[in-house]
């Protein structure tokens, strides 16, 4: 597999000063000092709480948001140097997916008209071409036919998603960056949109970035798994290795959290995460998960730990690493 | 993808005026307005034909005559006359030119402009916007009268400067109200998609943006036809309108103003009329709004 996107030193913050008189410039660090790369044909998940700055880096990659400092390479060019007009063309590679599906469709376009525009606007295609490729993205994601001529507003949820996704996947991209894709969606809905993503990806060989704020998403389709807390990514590692033996405190509290519906699987000991993610403006020292980690100790309150390869292929960032085993699911286990 | 599907063709329809007209027939309000407009535009098109008699013909024997159903008044002069013997009716049906072209394309005028203003601004921001929004306030600090006084007494008055300056004077209040609109509906996740598209920033703004803001729009000038009927009555009233012997409804108005102790008929007819042209636009605006809209149609 051959690298697809590299991001490095990737800074994103937002100026928050307030105030004419006092004037201390203040900054919310959203995406502070992400780097990691994403293979061809790889699903890539984040996951994170609210606030912990995943849909930035989402924005910042798709550079629907100009970062403050880093490096974003796509297909070997650094999206940040590109003049815009070149930029403008290479967005044909690079797709998103949006998360509420009530707000990405314009509510005046027909669905021929919404998944027509990203054809229109890298292609040449006549009137009849245009409205066979149309039909065909509507085959591909499950849409009926004869909604052709429809608007959005007469849609459910889940079929405006998938209006959504028939769009994001027009052009063939590269890259498709999949915002929150099902959390906007009832629960009966949420596994048919996971399942067709799955689905497209394995049948058009594509890359995905799969945000989502729990792990049971991502676990669906991730091959490898980032977990964000407070603008940085705390552990990274595949989707196995996550969740049979997270490193991080902070990954094995998000495994905690997920129900198990068998109560003979459940292990005795939850450890639920306490209290609330703390200010971005005003980010703990050292680092920062420690004013809930059941483990930390002083030196966690005084250096912030660097983001390393611990194992083979699993990084984090902790000065104490949990033992292996740690996860819900037993190494032997299937899930 | 499968590529084994046969070419299909005309699946897509593109018949938005059958949809229009099935929606206008449905629409009681927006049939009347039609109607209304239809015969004013009719009524100002065919107005030697219509008019019983010339506007501006004095008759020094006839005047202050009541319409026909009074005491005194007779169906040669079905509205009467004024103090100068004019027949009322006839005033009104030629007023009418001149009323509709300044009442409709003043308000066009200014629309274009302010939709233009308001979308490039709300769009863009920064410089543009704060440039175009401070212009705004200026325009606004000044009086609209007094704003079109000066214009017309810079440039002379006559038919087309009262068009350009009324367009010229309100294109503020569209600039705003779009502007607004364009803040909100740029942040919406549709048009962010469009950036990730890569389409381009003019066509997000036509085809994107426009069509969703155009209803409120359409609600705003509606009203203000209405308004530049009657400020066009002012400036004439002023001499900085039109000249006579050319005849709006305001000047009519107007004109009667003197006499409406005594010869009330002067001026209610053609209040009356500007007050009908006025509903009519804003039924047929009313209706138009809704059909912009899909989600009104069933």
């Amino acid at each position: 597999m051959s690298q697809l996107l590299e991001v490095k030193g990737l800074k994103k913050s937002f100026d928050v000063t307030r105030g004419l008189i006092k004037r201390k410039k203040q900054y919310l660090h959203a995406v502070n000092d992400v780097s990691f790369s994403v293979q061809k044909g790889e699903v890539l998940g984040i996951v994170g709480e609210s606030g912990c700055g995943k849909s930035t880096l989402g924005n910042l990659i798709i550079q629907l948001l100009e970062p403050t400092e880093g490096e974003i390479i796509f297909d070997g060019v650094d999206l940040r140097k590109l003049p815009p007009e070149q930029l403008r063309k290479k967005r044909e590679d690079i797709q998103m997916v949006f998360q509420d599906p009530f707000s990405s469709l314009n509510p005046r376009k027909r669905v021929f008209d919404i998944i027509a525009e990203p054809l229109k606007t890298h292609g040449s295609y006549n009137k009849v071409e245009l409205e066979h490729e149309v039909l065909q993205l509507m085959d591909v994601v499950g849409l009926n036919r004869s909604y052709l001529n429809r608007y959005p507003h007469e849609f459910s949820g889940g079929q405006r998603q998938r209006i959504g996704i028939a769009r994001a996947i027009a052009l063939k991209p590269k890259l498709i960056i999949c915002d929150e894709p099902v959390s906007a969606l009832d629960v009966s809905i949420q596994s048919q949109i996971l399942n067709l993503l799955k689905k497209l990806q394995k049948e058009l060989q594509l890359t995905y970035i799969f945000i989502a704020h729990g792990l049971p998403a991502v676990k669906h389709v991730s091959d490898r798994i980032a977990v964000m807390y407070l603008g940085k990514i705390v552990e990274l590692t595949t989707k196995e290795n996550l969740f049979t033996n997270p490193m991080h405190p902070y990954t094995e509290g998000l495994l905690s959290a997920i129900p198990i519906p068998d109560p003979t699987a459940r292990k005795d000991e939850r450890r639920l995460l306490e209290g609330d993610i703390p200010n971005p403006v005003n980010p703990p020292t050292g680092c920062a998960f420690h004013t809930r980690c059941p483990y930390k100790t002083e030196l966690c309150e005084r250096v912030e730990p660097e983001f390393t390869e611990k194992r083979d292929g699993h990084f984090t960032a902790c000065h104490h690493p949990l033992k292996e085993g740690k996860g819900i699911i037993s190494q032997h286990e299937k899930y | 993808m499968p590529d084994s599907l046969p070419m299909q063709n005309n699946l897509v329809k593109n018949s938005k005026w059958k949809r229009w007209l099935k929606l206008l027939l449905r629409s009681k309000t927006g049939t009347v307005g039609l109607l209304i407009v239809l015969t004013i535009v009719f009524v100002a098109i065919f107005a030697p034909w219509l008019a019983p008699y010339e506007h501006s013909v004095i008759d020094p024997l006839n005047t202050h005559k009541p319409p026909f159903w009074m005491e005194g008044g007779d169906m040669a002069n079905v509205l009467g006359t004024d103090n100068l013997g004019r027949d009322i009716l006839s005033r009104i049906i030629y007023g009418s030119q001149v009323s509709l072209l300044v009442g409709i394309s003043s308000v066009v005028l200014a629309g274009v402009i302010g939709v233009l203003v308001g979308l490039f601004a709300g769009y863009f921001g920064g410089f543009l916007d704060a440039f175009f929004m401070r212009l705004a306030d200026s325009f606004l600090a000044i009086p609209n009268i007094l704003l079109a006084l000066v214009m017309l007494g810079v440039f002379g008055p006559g038919l087309m400067t009262l068009i350009l300056v009324l367009g010229v004077t309100n294109w503020v209040q569209y600039a705003r109200i779009i502007r607004g609109e364009v803040l909100s509906i740029k942040e919406r996740d549709f048009v962010r998609a469009a950036k990730t598209i890569g389409v381009k920033n003019r066509n997000i703004i036509f085809s994107h943006l426009y069509p969703n803001v155009i209803s409120s729009f359409i609600v705003v000038a509606t009203l203000s036809v209405a308004s530049t009927i009657i400020l066009e009555s002012s400036l004439s009233f002023l001499g900085l309108g039109i000249q006579p012997p050319q005849v709006s409804w305001g000047t009519i108005l107007s004109d009667g103003r003197d006499y409406l102790a005594t010869s009330w008929w002067l001026a209610t007819f053609p209040g009356l009329a500007i007050t009908i042209a006025v509903l009519g636009i804003i039924f047929l605006g009313d209706w138009l709004r809704d059909v912009m809209d899909p989600r009104s149609v069933k």
